[in-house]
């Protein structure tokens, strides 16, 4: 007991000063043994909440091919959790975002080596596909590394991982335009509407929406586009203009025909998600990401 | 659904059977590729060389599994986007390919491809690579092992679920849908 106290007081260590500070320390094992956990979690099991979309589409789709993708889909992720093994062969680029807490600290090294090092580990042990290779040459890097690693630092001790694999056939269809102010939100529907039209069946609906308006400069909408993906998927946009947008693009979509894998249906895409920033007074830049059906995510909080 | 039951090697006799839209269980042999793959088929093919398993009559998949966990047949084994091969497979429709088994539309040209030799393109459901993976009774990498899960394979197959997109009378899936 006297030995768990010293372990205590040495990872909680309280900085005495002007402003008082609680400094949470965590072991690099710690974060690396989290990520690899994560990558092997988001690869193994479709999210709850996209699972109850994933039965709610299923009760409206009404082409009979589009019921038959979505039960396929369910018994996929049954055998994919019960055998553990990746509900699809891609399995993805690994995007993470980390939320990373002011008085967040680790000891051993540092948090952007042990999140590269757990998806290291995470592909291989999970006997996950390693996707990623030189732009050219094509050759493989063999452990799937680099990550996709965003950072934001927060308040607080914590740090917040969130692993995300992205398929290729999904981001492919990805896309930037880069509107002016006149085109309005009329522009933004229809740019978005289209871009889905074009992907068709290859990012494998039905979908989740990301969608990105604003932002200072390019590649920040791309980023927003990102992020809206990692909403809850049974939540609206706070802002009722922007969920109002959300819905209007997502009932245009689910008007296409398109339909579960393209195969013909009302369900293209299950939910629409936009999240936005100011942008330059020239510009109305607007971007998608496509999320496919099983909507991969796993997180977790140190 | 009602899936018709077929037996690979695809002839012209079972082709002209298939009309887009159909369910249809394969059985049989499949070879695996995917970009890498058709990249290096093609070029063997323009320098004259044995490309690495006989085209004629072939059904190729578009497919790159994860890893096998030891013990197992094959990882998840689910089908990628076709439209990346369009580039090649003209050129292996006309050397004796029959079928493809991918996700997603193919070019105009692959389309008038498929009518001028007689072939088909079927869809499997993307993203469910842990079932398809039930449907794989025998895998062999037979080619390009040092492409990785972009090697070819060899697989053996029963009751392969797919639908049929692009038939010999021109139809396709994806426009007709609707």
């Amino acid at each position: 007991m006297e030995l768990l106290n010293l372990k205590l007081t040495f990872e909680n260590i309280l900085i005495q000063g002007e402003n008082a500070m609680r400094i949470r320390m965590h072991s690099y094992h710690e974060v690396v043994a989290a990520a690899a956990n994560l990558c092997r979690e988001a690869n193994f099991y479709i999210p709850q909440n996209t699972r109850a979309l994933l039965e709610q589409s299923f009760q409206n789709e009404e082409s009979e091919l589009g019921k038959m993708v979505l039960e396929r889909i369910s018994e996929n992720a049954k055998i994919a959790a019960e055998e553990q093994m990746p509900l699809c062969q891609d399995c993805g680029s690994a995007l993470v975002f980390l939320e990373i807490g002011e008085q967040f600290r680790i000891r051993g090294g540092n948090v952007i080596d042990a999140v590269s090092e757990g998806v290291r580990r995470g592909y291989r042990e999970g006997y996950l596909r390693k996707s990623m290779c030189h732009p050219l040459t094509r050759k493989n890097t063999g452990d799937n590394t680099p990550a996709v690693i965003h950072t934001d630092i927060v308040k607080g001790t914590r740090l917040k991982i969130i692993v995300m694999p992205k398929g290729g056939g999904s981001e492919n269809m990805t896309k930037l335009k880069m509107l002016t102010p006149s085109a309005g939100k009329k522009g933004i529907a229809d740019f978005a509407v289209q871009s889905v039209v074009e992907a068709d069946g290859n990012p494998c609906p039905p979908l989740i929406l990301g969608i990105g308006i604003g932002g200072g400069s390019a590649e920040r909408t791309m980023f927003l586009s990102k992020k809206a993906l990692l909403r809850a998927t049974n939540s609206a946009h706070s802002n009722p203009e922007i969920a109002a947008l959300e819905s209007e693009i997502l009932e245009r979509v689910n008007q296409t025909g398109i339909g579960p894998q393209g195969l013909g249906g009302r369900i293209t895409a299950m939910a629409c998600f936009i999240e936005w920033e100011p942008c330059h007074i020239a510009s109305l830049p607007v971007a998608i990401n496509l999320l496919c059906h099983s909507a991969r995510h796993a997180e977790v909080r140190l | 659904m009602n899936a018709k039951k077929i037996l690979l090697p695809l002839t012209d006799e079972i082709i002209a059977g298939l009309k887009a839209g159909d369910a249809v269980l394969l059985s049989g042999i499949l070879f695996t590729g995917r970009d890498a793959a058709h990249k290096r088929i093609v070029e063997a093919l323009a320098r004259g060389e044995a490309p690495p398993f006989d085209i004629q009559g072939a059904t190729i998949y578009y497919m790159g599994p994860s890893p096998a966990k030891p013990g197992a047949i094959i990882g998840a084994a689910g089908p990628t986007t076709s439209g990346r091969m369009d580039a090649y497979t003209p050129r292996l429709l006309q050397e004796g390919l029959k079928g493809m088994i991918g996700k997603g539309f193919r070019s105009e040209a692959v389309r008038q491809a498929i009518v001028e030799h007689h072939g088909v393109y079927f869809a499997a459901i993307g993203g469910i690579g842990a079932l398809i993976s039930k449907c794989v009774k025998k895998a062999e990498v037979i080619a390009y092992p040092e492409l990785g899960a972009e090697a070819v394979l060899k697989l053996e197959v029963e009751d392969f679920p797919a639908i049929v997109i692009n038939d010999i009378h021109g139809n396709d899936w994806y426009r007709i849908r609707k």
